[in-house]
């Protein structure tokens, strides 16, 4: 079990009334990976995330964690988990709740008694141990969710939606805290449709449309090759527009400017000859790399699923 | 065990953070302290007018003032078991502070004993304290003791954890409002049965049909509270008092000891499903 990785499912599917949730979820994430699992609200996330933590039971297909079947009890000690709209107990403060939760992950209490108090400075939250959560704002509640989620110093840990609530100053946080658990090699698991701490933190990612995997990828790779170029030219007919093709795609004109995208910056050399080939009077040709976002409206598309 | 234990604490500790069991417990004692009150005058008035004579009326009095105030308390009792216990799952299932638990190194049917554990101690201390209390008043102003006081309180103490185990049950399927409801509806047919019984078995020597006795054996069978409630009368009761009348406060037929047991395995089995339920349940 030492080299099982931290999450192995094979064709996970999950219907709920005839309707498919998630279908065919089969996924190999590494030890040390921040897995970023990207896709729009609906999309089947959250629902993926409880069939690996067996709140909910698949339809068919299996999976497991650290080489123990889902719905083992004992692998969670090594596990963290922050749940999407997570609520807890209001009547307790803050340090009863995460004594609660050390209790329930049966960590001794002279350990939790010490970690307790480093974990609530960790989060920011050191002023209001004694605080009843019912009087906590949503960034504190999250805040606290997060210290409860890696109370057990997990080799994995599954965050659902973790910045969603959270002002900047949150957000940043949980962006530090993930950091330093991969610097820790711990597994991370994000569920995310913030695709700006997807960026900075995870080193894979997946996109999942309708409850279907439609592309994993290396964060780098997944940049590497596609440029998003802008030309601002003039004299640009459109028989020389068309010639484009056979390098670019997604061309797009307005005015004098002409954007499209291309793979590999080697053919930059070739657009720019065949322009000026074509008697096109090029002021400037403009490589930028794609962002996130613009991947993410390209492979789940820019419809919102309702 | 450390898990049941963890999680019964909570429940005991989310009861009296929520002043719960400081609402349940002041008005328990203001409800012995009037028991008390009107109790010593009404058998002051009694031993003055009866005179000294008559002392096996006045027993059968005492025995009839005692048995009403159990019988307030046992309804207490058993809608406040209800009350704390109908929410305990359903509500957690529907905020979604159950997933934060139920993700940790537990396993499903922890949770639910350790809950199911901590609502049965509450509602033990709550039904020890005011039936206790209710006999100690008795026993202190007269001197008078029921036949058998222990068998009574076990019986509603039984009473208390069927309705828990139901209410456990209806929380791993229906929202609290559902899950009450039922329960209530359970309790109220099971009442109205127990009743069309009593007056049946009263009529037996003017009527031949069985069908009313009949009526209260089916709705004890589908919910055995009002027979335990009658079978605990029957244990507090002095014979007289059951041969004179009929009242809400009498038993005239009582159930067997097989419908005590019965009620027993009835509490076990519903536990049971709730169990399988809980664990089968998407969260």
């Amino acid at each position: 079990m030492g080299s099982a990785p931290p999450i192995q499912t094979f064709s996970l599917c999950k219907e709920y009334g005839g309707k498919l949730a998630v279908k065919d979820l089969t996924l190999t994430i590494e030890r040390g990976e921040v897995f970023g699992f990207l896709g729009p609200n609906g999309a089947g996330k959250t629902t993926s995330v409880k069939m690996l933590l067996n709140l909910i039971a698949p339809t068919s297909g299996e999976g497991s964690l650290f080489g123990a079947p889902l719905d083992n009890v004992n692998i969670r000690t090594k596990i963290g988990f922050l749940p999407e709209h997570f609520r807890f107990h209001g009547w307790l403060r803050a340090n009863e709740f995460l004594l609660l939760h050390s209790d329930l992950y049966r960590i001794p209490r002279d350990v939790s008694k010490a970690r307790i108090p480093e974990l609530l400075d960790l989060v920011g939250l050191s002023r209001h141990a004694d605080k009843k959560l019912n009087t906590f704002s949503k960034g504190m509640l999250q805040r606290i969710g997060l210290a409860q989620s890696i109370l057990n110093n997990p080799e994995l840990v599954i965050l659902d939606e973790p910045t969603s609530g959270l002002d900047p100053v949150g957000r940043r946080l949980v962006r530090d805290i993930i950091k330093e658990l991969s610097q820790r090699s711990t597994t991370v698991f994000l569920n995310s449709h913030f695709l700006s701490e997807v960026e900075v933190t995870c080193n894979r990612v997946a996109f999942i449309k309708s409850g279907e995997i439609v592309k994993i990828s290396n964060l780098n790779d997944l940049f590497e090759g596609t440029l998003q170029v802008e030309l601002k030219a003039t004299n640009l007919n459109p028989e020389t527009i068309s010639g484009l093709s056979q390098w670019c795609t997604d061309i797009h004109l307005e005015g004098s400017r002409l954007t499209f995208q291309v793979i590999g910056e080697s053919k930059l050399p070739l657009i720019n000859r065949y322009l000026v080939e074509n008697d096109v009077e090029v002021f400037s040709l403009k490589p930028q790399q794609l962002s996130l976002e613009d991947l993410f409206i390209q492979i789940v598309g820019s419809e919102g699923e309702l | 065990m450390s898990i049941v234990f963890t999680i019964s604490r909570l429940t005991f500790y989310e009861a009296s953070r929520r002043k719960v069991l400081l609402a349940a417990v002041g008005l328990g004692l203001l409800f012995l302290i009037i028991y008390g009150i009107g109790f010593h005058y009404l058998i002051s008035d009694l031993e003055q007018n009866i005179g000294i004579s008559n002392r096996l009326q006045l027993n059968e009095i005492r025995n009839f003032l005692l048995t009403a105030g159990m019988f307030v308390i046992h309804f207490l009792a058993s809608i406040m078991t209800v009350l704390i216990s109908a929410d305990t799952l359903s509500g957690e299932i529907s905020s979604g502070t159950i997933q934060t638990i139920v993700t940790k190194p537990v396993r499903r049917w922890e949770i639910l004993s350790g809950k199911w554990l901590g609502f049965a101690v509450m509602l033990t201390f709550y039904l020890l304290l005011m039936a206790g209390g209710v006999m100690l008043i008795v026993f202190v102003r007269t001197g008078y003791t029921a036949p058998h006081p222990l068998r009574a309180i076990a019986l509603l103490w039984l009473n208390l954890l069927l309705l828990l185990s139901i209410s456990l049950l209806g929380g791993t399927t229906f929202s609290t409002l559902t899950n009450g409801v039922i329960i209530l509806g359970l309790y109220g047919i099971a009442f109205i049965g127990g009743w069309i019984e009593q007056i049946g078995s009263y009529m037996s020597d003017i009527s031949t049909s069985q069908i009313a006795r009949n009526i209260g054996v089916v709705t004890s069978l589908i919910m055995p509270s009002e027979a335990l409630w009658r079978r605990a009368v029957h244990e507090i009761q002095s014979p007289l008092v059951a041969a004179i009348g009929f009242s809400p406060f009498t038993s005239a037929y009582y159930p067997s000891l097989a419908m005590v047991i019965y009620a027993a395995c009835y509490t076990i089995t519903a536990f049971a499903f709730a169990i399988v339920l809980f664990k089968r349940r998407d969260l």
